[in-house]
């Protein structure tokens, strides 16, 4: 038994390695200098960290704006679309009105919709609508999710009836009721999709792609298309700020970890 | 003497906890034996212990001649019936039932014959092509012991099997596991915290409580001397009857007012009284005075708790036909000879009864 | 009171009554669309409305001139694209890039998930590594492996021989098995969590009785885990190829498309033409054949997903 045990260790040491090597190298190779970067044999552990790498990504870089841009991005997006989605589940869910069931199920048809299709309309609309290059561009296209409303429908389903009845009797309109319980009772499903729409927008690549092309405004994702431009000369500043562009999430990660597996797994593991 | 286990010494720590303290157990083959207490007392543990799912910290575990603590689960030649039944959801119940056969890559011809001697003894002809999700849970649990009774195991082991039943059902249960022990002629060791099941179906129980053997014996023998006041108060229901009490200079014992013959009674040691609800009557010229406080009557019988004079809570069991007290009349109680035990009060040890 | 009057105010009063029910309910279908309202603003604007103007920007041709208008040339602008052999090598890049990372990953996440699902002490620590890629978006990991696969100065181009010249990702033969791995790595934390959420919704006790009843590790894996898995492989299964026709980042950031459009998938050749070559009405075309495309893998989900093949209950 012991000696199965040892194996055992011994093939997850071997995954986690190959799994972590390409971030570990990552990160010692922005704490190198350009020359012993390209050293052979190749060097593994910074014994002379340089740390100004960083600096230089994040101002040089323009990494610091990007950051920014994308957090605000990501916020206001994930914001929209808890909101927006909170509202469709909870008229979904709790309310009748006439076409209800048609209008789910185009609600549900988005999700059938590629974004990838509707770039080249959705750009002319943007320019059409003057956002190009600007911060509205980013966001507006996003705010709804087919997705968000399925969850919350689903999570305002679960409520159960007496709540509803007994509030009502006790005077509560439905705004209140959404407030006071719904919303409250909901908040695992809204922390999933919050998690879960913010690495999205977090993520995007293609849209901010096709409507910033200024510094002022763009992206970490685009931005790293920047980085990867530069030269060999700089190639430590490339390395410094991926980290910095993958180290949001990563704190993310660590902080809503929970969160994050239900976000990820919505509707794909039943129980 | 294939089916006998032996454990000796066995301990099983988690982390810091120690859910079982040196136990050391014999069963007979074909015994059907009963590892009886409250939950988290260790008798799941040992159960899981004995069928390889854990190791043993300490200790060895026999079965037949052979040492299995060291073995895998998989070749210890016993089956196991689990309190959840744990039928594979996505196999027919004729998959169910073979699977312990196919894993043990028995011959077609072989395998169909167990098959149909099994399904015959548990009577579930024509459920073979379903799914666990279309029985109903007495089914579910017969397919269990289906699955276990198919391989001709040297033990059985079973994990409080009767306690997703409704009440009605786990009585007639009770009675098909009984008869077939009795049938498959296999030893048996059978966990459960309901005294009940305890008391009908073993022919020795273990009574253990927070990790450690209390006592071992035939049903009537742990119920009728019992080792301590854990084991006296753990059998029997209504629960025996307590109270603290002094011995005398003279051999006596002074309780709540009263004062008994107990025979073998020495020493002025604090010991705790004890005697059954059915072995004390209403008698006017009884030792013990008490006031009425709740009379319930079961239709074949009735409970009268009295308070004592010391306070102590006091039940007996009376039949239909005697006179009902009222609440508030004030009467004396007699045990009956021979059925007073005397607990050591700071051991619980049972140190005489008389 | 008389009872004409007494009946006369009882049928007032109903009458009150259904009026005011029929309030209530002109109220809350009121509140119900003002609800929905944002979202289907959204949605209008942004989803249907582009579908349909994309399908019809594929009835017209761009002239090769700005300034000049579209002509309408019916469906053989449809005809023409979907059949040139541009497309369709497009489609077989896209189609080659999902063999390449679809069982891959499913494979590897499963593993990743048995391999980490035992009762060890320290395991919480591999099953961080193991999902530490969800952290990583498709840019970061592009970017990464570009700058380690550089010809110069990468690393990984030193340990894979490569060294010098225009390295891997400029190779015909290899530059698509390249963008595949980066993307497998990347996908790595989300099939890891994926697989090990449903490894543990298989009940404990099922492993136990097969292990009682004299299942070997592998037996056990086969007969028991698989099948109660398979739901969650077919999710992964469309989901990782719905995201393979989608794929974009990765190719823009480690190849642009090539060598010699070796890995110019679907989106990134609907790119080219509509942002790079101005294209809207080629463009188009592909946007309707990717939307179809997503539309049939979409409902083969849906389908799967009704079925739930092996449910556990």
């Amino acid at each position: 038994m012991r000696g199965r045990k040892v194996l055992q260790y011994v093939l997850l040491m071997a995954v986690a390695v190959v799994v972590l090597f390409p971030i570990y190298i990552t990160v010692v190779n922005s704490l190198l200098s350009p020359d012993t970067i390209g050293h052979r044999p190749p060097v593994l552990f910074p014994t002379h960290p340089h740390f100004g790498t960083y600096s230089t990504a994040f101002h040089e870089g323009h990494l610091g704006t990007y950051l920014r841009n994308s957090f605000f991005m990501a916020a206001v997006i994930t914001v929209g679309q808890v909101i927006t989605s909170v509202f469709a589940g909870y008229a979904f869910a709790m309310l009748r009105f006439p076409f209800r069931r048609a209008l789910f199920i185009t609600f549900l048809s988005t999700l059938m919709i590629p974004f990838e299709a509707t770039v080249i309309t959705n750009r002319h609309t943007i320019v059409s609508l003057g956002w190009e290059n600007r911060f509205p561009a980013l966001i507006v296209p996003f705010l709804a999710t087919g997705l968000g409303t399925f969850l919350l429908r689903q999570a305002f389903l679960g409520v159960p009836r007496d709540l509803h009845d007994a509030a009502r009797m006790d005077g509560y309109g439905h705004w209140r009721f959404m407030a006071r319980v719904a919303v409250p009772l909901a908040r695992p499903t809204i922390a999933a999709l919050a998690i879960f729409s913010f690495l999205g927008a977090w993520n995007q690549y293609l849209w901010p792609l096709l409507v910033t092309d200024t510094d002022r405004l763009r992206t970490v994702q685009v931005g790293l298309r920047q980085l990867e431009g530069t030269s060999i000369q700089q190639i430590n500043v490339t390395f410094a700020g991926t980290v910095l562009a993958a180290l949001p999430i990563f704190a993310l990660l660590i902080i809503f970890q929970r969160q994050l597996v239900r976000g990820l797994t919505a509707g794909a593991v039943k129980g | 003497m294939r089916g006998r286990v032996v454990l000796d010494g066995v301990v099983k720590r988690f982390g810091g906890a120690v859910a079982v303290d040196h136990v050391s157990l014999t069963i007979e083959d074909e015994e059907f034996f009963v590892l009886l207490g409250p939950s988290g007392c260790g008798k799941s543990t040992i159960l899981r212990m004995i069928a390889g799912l854990e190791d043993p910290s300490d200790g060895t575990i026999s079965i037949g001649e052979r040492r299995i603590d060291g073995i895998d689960a998989k070749d210890r030649d016993i089956a196991m019936v689990f309190q959840s039944y744990a039928l594979y959801p996505h196999m027919t119940v004729r998959r169910n039932i073979e699977f312990p056969l196919r894993s043990r890559s028995v011959a077609r011809e072989d395998r169909d014959r167990l098959l149909a001697e099994a399904t015959a003894a548990l009577r579930l002809e024509g459920l073979l092509d379903r799914k666990p999700s279309q029985l109903s849970g007495g089914q579910r649990q017969r397919v269990a012991l289906a699955r276990a009774i198919v391989r001709r195991p040297v033990v059985f082991l079973m994990d409080e099997p009767l306690s997703n039943l409704d009440a009605k059902l786990r009585v007639q249960t009770r009675a098909e596991l009984v008869d077939m022990h009795r049938r498959v002629q296999t030893t048996i060791v059978y966990v459960t915290h309901d005294q009940v099941e305890a008391m009908t179906m073993g022919h020795r129980i273990a009574v253990l409580d927070r990790g450690r053997l209390q006592q071992v014996g035939p049903p009537q023998e742990v119920y009728d001397r019992p080792a301590n006041l854990f084991v006296a108060g753990f059998l029997g229901s209504p629960p025996m009857n307590t109270a603290p009490g002094e011995v005398t200079p003279e051999g006596g014992v002074r309780v709540a007012g009263g004062e008994l013959t107990v025979q073998a009674a020495h020493g002025r040691t604090p010991v705790v009284v004890g005697v059954r609800p059915e072995d004390l009557s209403i008698d006017p010229d009884g030792p013990i005075g008490a006031t009425v406080a709740v009379v319930e009557s079961l239709g074949h019988e009735r409970h009268v708790a009295c308070r004592l004079a010391d306070g102590s809570l006091w039940t007996a069991l009376i039949a239909t036909r005697d006179t009902v007290p009222h609440t508030g009349d004030t009467l004396r109680l007699r045990p009956h000879a021979g059925r007073v035990h005397l607990f050591d009060a700071s051991t619980g040890e049972r140190i005489a009864t008389g | 009171m008389p009872p004409a009057d007494v009946a006369e105010a009882a049928a007032q009063e109903e009458k009150a009554a259904r009026a005011a029910r029929r309030r209530r309910r002109v109220r809350e279908a009121g509140l119900g669309y003002l609800l929905i309202a944002p979202a289907l603003v959204v949605f209008g604007f942004f989803a249907f409305y582009p579908l349909v103007r994309t399908i019809q920007l594929g009835f017209y041709r761009t002239p090769p001139f700005p300034g000049l208008p579209n002509k309408a040339v019916g469906f053989s602008q449809y005809r023409s694209v979907l059949t040139s052999g541009d497309f369709r090598h497009s489609l077989w890049v896209t189609v080659l890039f999902g063999v390449y990372t679809v069982p891959t990953g499913v494979i590897l996440g499963i593993a990743l998930a048995v391999l980490a699902h035992q009762r060890l002490k320290g395991i919480g620590v591999f099953r961080t590594i193991f999902s530490s890629t969800v952290a990583t978006s498709v840019a970061v990991a592009s970017v990464i492996f570009f700058t380690l696969l550089n010809p110069q100065v990468g690393l990984f181009s030193y340990w894979l021989g490569k060294v010098g010249g225009s390295g891997i990702l400029q190779d015909p033969t290899w530059a698509l098995p390249a963008v595949s791995a980066v993307t497998v790595w990347q996908n790595l934390g989300f099939s890891f969590i994926l697989f090990s959420a449903a490894l543990q919704s298989i009940p404990d006790e099922l492993l136990e009785a097969a292990h009682v009843d004299g299942a070997s590790a592998w037996r056990r894996f086969r007969y028991v885990t698989l099948p109660l898995l398979s739901p969650t492989v077919l999710f992964a299964a469309v989901v990782g190829g719905i995201a393979a026709f989608q794929a974009f980042g990765q190719i823009d950031l480690l190849t642009r498309g090539g060598p010699v459009n070796h890995t110019r998938v679907l989106v990134y050749y609907l790119y080219q033409e509509a942002f790079q070559r101005n294209n809207d009405g080629v463009a188009s075309v592909i946007a309707a054949a990717l939307f179809l495309i997503s539309l049939l893998l979409t409902a083969a989900q849906l389908r799967f997903l009704e079925r739930r093949v092996f449910y556990a209950r």
